[in-house]
């Protein structure tokens, strides 16, 4: 049960000052004629509504009469962290070369300059101790978002966001909180060797305490920045190397995501693709092929990766019933093999065959190009996946 | 390929993907051998250049540097001299003088770095540089010292008969837990290792409140989630225990720089023991501590063993103490023993930190005269003999009540008076807390999130099921509610 009012005007309760382990709920600020949604579970949260948040790939409707900016995807990275250190003064960043570097694919561009070295603090090589700063450093009272150079270096930091970042809360009986938020670019790119193409979400999944989402599009990546840093729980937000330049037409307005919504990015009836982050746009390539083909699929990026949104996931299932699900993660262990558990587990009776999960190969990411190619799921595996699911 | 780079020590990186050279300074060494923009062409060297076997840039290896502000341009005069007219050079990092002399620092100092202690081992202040503790403080050292020797006593004994599942004692360290923290204040957050209950115990937690964090009952505050002695309480600054080793350092040199942020008068105190210091975190904690001025007290208790590793095992230089130099923090060597010392030393160390805003590594010395755990018996790798000398010669607790037994502060009558009431108060404690229910099953799923998520309450649902269906194989006082 969700109750939607208007926010007209409202005044943002300013952040209350850092006591240590504040209770106080911080509120969203909201424009005038914006709109914001409690949720069920009494968290609000700025969003648009569902049909304004479903769009064609690569394009944006505006809900607001204004047109909007364009801008690539880092740079919507940036104007959601830098509208939040505006908004919090608790709101910091740390991370290897993200002062006046800027950050390796400029995600802190210009924000050392703005809000200085304290808070846009440069570390050393050091993943496993500066996640346990940020960790530190929120469990008296900060907003730490710590930015992993690559997703694969966050592997020397696993210790910190298993044992402590996950785990701290609920050992602690509640008394200490960890708001912190991991991101970093992961994923297969262009011949950056096996230890660079790594796809965390399938080790960090099954970490308790954590949020995990993945963003896909200019417009989801600010939400989803905004939405992330918001929280009062540790969220990792994974970025895709390869999507970083990718320009869209966004708000002007203010706006935060859901971070446990998925997105509907093109309706359909004859099969659901679930899919995220770059393979979305494998699959909407794909679809185009499907669409002259004459098949009508139902594509939603899940975004949310711990948890699943199975009510959206849910309703198209019963919809289509057939499911396929694409994914840049290696079969074993990967999100696609416990998305195929939990839509086995609670949609069994709609569907109408096995659900089918294209994955990379559990190999090593070759570093020649050809290679490489082969280990990421491309387009022509996934119309001939749906042709074969649609029989 | 290499290209020679004359006497400069930059590096260039030869990538293959279109990387336009960065616009160099005017002064810059490298403007005579690359046009400004994107080298597509073959740019010939100029006249300027110096090696005459240069190779001539290839057009389809293009360059970058990266420029750092911080860095100067270069010099075209390569060494610079200091007042003696000795040559320097200025290396990234600071200027540096050359030697003729080829010498290797040696791996051990002549002397191994002194040991700072103001009671000597009958109490007696061997200087009087020491702050002067008032008698209130003194006698309030005292008693929190010899409380936690008994509760350790008997708490120990309680999981030998099995009321509690496990135990770590301090006996051995209890001037390093007690007096460094009475020369805190109770705005200075702690992130302990596992083994400074003492500092809890001198900021109010109750006999009690440690008895029911023991027997995981539904007043203890972190809600029977963790293990014995991962005490944690946040009205007490005190951050909760976590089973990993040194993890707590780095998340100590955050939340200083947390305080640093807020300017306050306050600074983060982490603890650890000489097994600790062996670990990656303790290094880059430290390390990054010094870089980011962090106001942070880092206490390695030294207590000789790392369960059955000795320190000769451990480690080979002269202990912790000269590993500050290593990061460029200010370091002492403390009798840990001496409450005294320990306090004067902390003292110190927490004006220096907040005033200077930086980190100070504080080694203290002692001896772990109690075993690991409960699940040691240390007797199978280190001589009785030692443990004992230790236990009873060398006690911080005599130490210091002789000293203020000397100053007339306590008696006999007092010590026996206080140790009777300490044992009363742990046995009801213990009783007390051994008849306290269990935290009920909705506390499985509560704080893993802010607020429960539905495959949690998913789950909830079916364990309260299984639970209806099965009472049989469930304990009977774990409350369903």
């Amino acid at each position: 049960m969700a109750a939607i009012f208007q926010g007209i005007g409202a005044a943002a309760a300013l952040p209350s000052a850092k006591k240590f382990h504040s209770q106080s709920r911080r509120f969203v600020s909201a424009r005038k004629g914006s709109l914001f949604v409690v949720r069920s579970d009494g968290r609000p949260s700025l969003v648009l509504p569902r049909g304004a948040a479903a769009k064609a790939d690569a394009s944006a409707t505006s809900t607001a009469s204004k047109p909007g900016h364009e801008l690539l995807l880092f740079e919507a990275l940036r104007e959601g962290l830098e509208e939040e250190m505006d908004r919090d003064p608790l709101v910091c960043v740390m991370g290897e070369d993200v002062g006046h570097y800027g950050g390796s694919y400029k995600v802190t561009k210009g924000l050392a300059a703005k809000y200085g070295d304290l808070r846009v603090l440069d570390t050393p090589i050091a993943e496993n101790s500066f996640t346990g700063m940020g960790i530190g450093a929120a469990m008296t009272g900060l907003r730490p978002i710590i930015e992993g150079m690559n997703m694969g270096f966050l592997l020397l930091a696993f210790n910190q966001i298993s044992n402590n970042c996950g785990m701290l809360h609920y050992t602690s009986g509640g008394q200490f909180k960890i708001p912190v938020v991991i991101r970093g670019p992961g994923g297969v790119g262009r011949q950056l060797g096996a230890e660079h193409s790594q796809r965390l979400e399938s080790y960090f999944q099954s970490i308790p305490g954590i949020q995990m989402v993945a963003c896909s599009t200019p417009y989801n990546a600010k939400g989803l920045m905004k939405a992330a840093i918001r929280s009062e729980n540790p969220v990792i937000l994974f970025e895709h190397v390869l999507l970083y330049n990718l320009k869209e037409r966004i708000p002007d307005d203010e706006y935060v995501l859901s971070l446990e919504e998925a997105e509907m990015v093109r309706p359909g009836e004859h099969v659901t693709i679930l899919t995220y982050s770059r393979m979305r746009y494998h699959v909407m390539q794909a679809a185009k092929t499907l669409v002259n083909k004459g098949y009508d699929p139902e594509v939603i990026d899940i975004r949310s990766l711990k948890p699943f949104d199975l009510y959206t996931i849910g309703n198209s299932v019963k919809k289509t019933h057939r499911v396929l699900i694409v994914e840049e993660c290696m079969r074993t262990g990967g999100i696609g093999a416990s998305l195929t558990a939990a839509i086995t587990e609670n949609f069994i009776d709609y569907l109408d065959a096995p659900i089918v999960c294209l994955s990379s190969q559990d190999v090593p990411t070759p570093y020649a190009g050809t290679l490489e190619e082969w280990t990421v799921v491309q387009p022509a595996q996934i119309v001939t996946a749906v042709e074969q699911l649609c029989q | 390929m290499a290209l020679p780079l004359g006497k400069s020590k930059r590096i260039l990186q030869c990538l293959k993907s279109k990387i336009c050279v960065v616009g160099l300074g005017k002064n810059s060494f490298w403007s005579g051998w690359f046009h400004h923009g994107c080298p597509s062409s073959m740019a010939p060297l100029a006249p300027t250049c110096r090696n005459p076997d240069a190779v001539l840039v290839n057009a389809a290896t293009q360059f970058a540097t990266r420029r750092f502000e911080s860095t100067k341009a270069e010099k075209h005069v390569d060494s610079l001299c200091d007042a003696e007219g000795n040559q320097l050079l200025d290396f990234p990092g600071g200027k540096v003088a050359f030697t003729s002399e080829m010498r290797f620092i040696p791996e051990s100092p002549m002397e191994r770095a002194h040991c700072y202690r103001v009671l000597d081992d009958n109490g007696q202040p061997n200087m009087s540089n020491f702050v002067q503790v008032s008698k209130e403080v003194a006698v309030k050292m005292y008693a929190t010292m010899l409380t936690l020797q008994v509760m350790d006593t008997i708490f120990y004994e309680a999981q030998r008969q099995g009321r509690i599942s496990f135990y770590v004692t301090s006996i051995g360290e209890e001037a390093i837990n007690v007096a460094s923290a009475a020369a805190l204040s109770i705005d200075d957050v702690i992130f302990p290792q596992y083994r400074e209950p003492g500092v809890l115990l001198w900021r109010g937690f109750t006999l009690q409140e440690f008895a029911n964090q023991c027997f995981g009952n539904k007043a203890d505050y972190g809600k029977g989630r963790q293990m014995p002695i991962h005490y944690g309480s946040n009205k007490h600054n005190y951050v909760t225990v976590s089973s990993t080793v040194a993890t707590q350092i780095p998340q100590a040199v955050g939340a200083a720089y947390s305080l640093k942020m807020d300017g306050k008068d306050a600074c983060t105190v982490t603890y650890f023991g000489d097994g600790g210091s062996s670990t990656g975190d303790f290094h880059a904690a430290l390390n990054f501590a010094a870089v980011m001025e962090a106001p942070v007290i880092f206490i390695c208790r030294n207590n000789g063993w790392a369960i059955s590793t000795p320190v000769s095992d451990q480690f080979r230089s002269d202990g912790v103490v000269v590993r500050g130099r290593g990061y460029g923090v200010r370091s002492i060597r403390v009798d840990g023993n001496d409450a005294l010392a320990m306090y004067t030393a902390v003292h110190a160390a927490r004006k220096m930190a907040i005033t200077e805003h930086r980190p100070i590594l504080i080694e203290a010395l002692t001896y772990r005269a109690g075993h690991h755990s409960t699940s040691d018996d240390s007797s199978k790798y280190r001589p009785v003999s030692e443990i004992e000398l230790w236990r009873m010669a060398r006690d911080p607790v005599s130490r210091l009540r002789r000293w203020i037994e000397s100053n007339d502060w306590w008696s006999g009558e007092a010590e026996s008076e206080l140790r009777s009431n300490v044992r009363k108060e742990v046995l009801d404690a213990i009783q007390v807390a051994e008849r306290v229910e269990k935290p009920p099953i909705a506390e499985i799923f509560t704080d893993v999130y802010d607020a429960p998520p539905s495959n949690l309450c998913e789950q909830e649902k079916l364990l309260r099921e299984t639970i209806r269906r099965y009472p049989q194989d469930y304990p009977p006082d774990v409350p369903a509610l």
